[in-house]
C-alpha cells in the first residue's frame, strides 16, 4: 500500500487556530481506524510542535506520512533557530512570552512531551534559518 | 460507573458547552491550568480540573481526549471556546467550587 500524505499550512501567531491542524489529522486517523491510543500520540506530539511554530516562529507547514505501520509527522518553520537543543528538550525550560504564558502555554514541556509520546524524534535547526522537527509514531 | 452528567450534578455545576456528550464515562480526574503539563500527563477519560478557559483549553481537551473540562471558581468560558466546545463535543461542566474541592468530591465518586 502506498503511504498516504497530508499537507498543512500553520499561520503565525494566531493562537486562536492553533490546533487546528493536529485537529484535522486526528480527525482523518480516526477515520482510517487507527487504535485510540496511536491517535491520542500522534495528536499530542503534533499539537505541542505545532504550538511551537505559532509561538516561536511565525508559524510554518507540517506534511505528514500515513502507512498501516507509522505515522510520520515533519514540521517545519523558516523561525529564528534553536540555540541550544539539549537544553530546550530538558522539562521546565522555556523562551516563551508573557502574554503567551497567560494563555496556559510556556511550561518547558512541549518538546519533551514530543519525545515521550513518539518512538522516534529528530531536531535540525539552524540559528537565523528554521527549524525542522520530524517525529514518528508506530501503530503496530 | 460515573458519568459526565453525574458529575456536574454532585458539583453542583452546569454545563456551559458540550451537553451533547454529558453521557461519556469519567474514568480518572487531573488538575491544572499549564496545557503541556495536561496533555503530558492527564489520562484518556479523566475529567480536567482547571481554571483555565481559552480556546486553547478546548483543543487540549480533544486532543488529549478527556471526558470533560471541568471550569472551577466560577471561572467564565470565553465565547470562542464556548462556540469550539460545542462544535467538538466536549462537555464543559462550570462550578463555583475551587479545584481541591472539586477534585475531593470527584475523588469520592470514582
Amino acid at each position: 500500500m502506498e503511504a498516504i500524505k497530508v499537507h498543512y499550512d500553520v499561520p503565525g501567531d494566531d493562537f486562536t487556530r492553533a490546533g487546528e491542524a493536529s485537529g484535522m489529522l486526528k480527525r482523518y486517523l480516526k477515520k482510517i481506524g487507527f487504535a485510540p491510543d496511536v491517535i491520542r500520540k500522534v495528536s499530542i506530539a503534533m499539537y505541542e510542535a505545532e504550538i511551537n511554530m505559532v509561538i516561536h516562529a511565525h508559524g510554518g507547514e507540517i506534511d505528514g506520512e500515513i502507512t498501516p505501520e507509522k505515522i510520520s509527522v515533519t514540521l517545519r518553520d523558516q523561525g529564528p533557530g534553536i540555540p541550544d537543543v539539549d537544553l530546550a528538550m530538558q522539562e521546565g525550560y522555556s523562551t516563551a512570552p508573557d502574554n503567551v504564558r497567560s494563555l496556559g502555554f510556556g511550561a518547558g514541556m512541549g518538546l519533551p512531551n514530543i519525545k515521550k509520546y513518539t518512538d522516534e524524534m529528530k531536531i535540525e535547526t539552524v540559528l537565523g534559518k528554521g527549524t525542522t522537527v520530524y517525529f514518528s509514531v508506530n501503530a503496530q | 460507573m460515573i458519568t459526565v452528567e453525574q458529575l456536574a450534578r454532585e458539583l453542583g455545576g452546569e454545563f456551559l458547552a458540550g451537553e451533547a456528550a454529558k453521557d461519556r464515562e469519567i474514568t480518572g480526574g487531573y488538575a491544572g491550568d499549564l496545557l503541556s503539563w495536561v496533555m503530558g500527563r492527564a489520562k484518556e477519560g479523566d475529567a480536567w480540573l482547571t481554571v483555565m478557559s481559552n480556546v486553547n483549553t478546548i483543543a487540549v481537551a480533544v486532543l488529549a481526549d478527556v471526558a470533560c473540562i471541568v471550569l472551577c471558581e466560577g471561572a467564565a468560558l470565553e465565547p470562542d471556546a464556548r462556540t469550539r466546545a460545542g462544535e467538538q463535543e466536549v462537555p464543559v461542566i462550570g462550578t463555583a467550587l475551587p479545584v481541591y474541592e472539586a477534585a475531593v468530591r470527584l475523588g469520592a465518586l470514582l
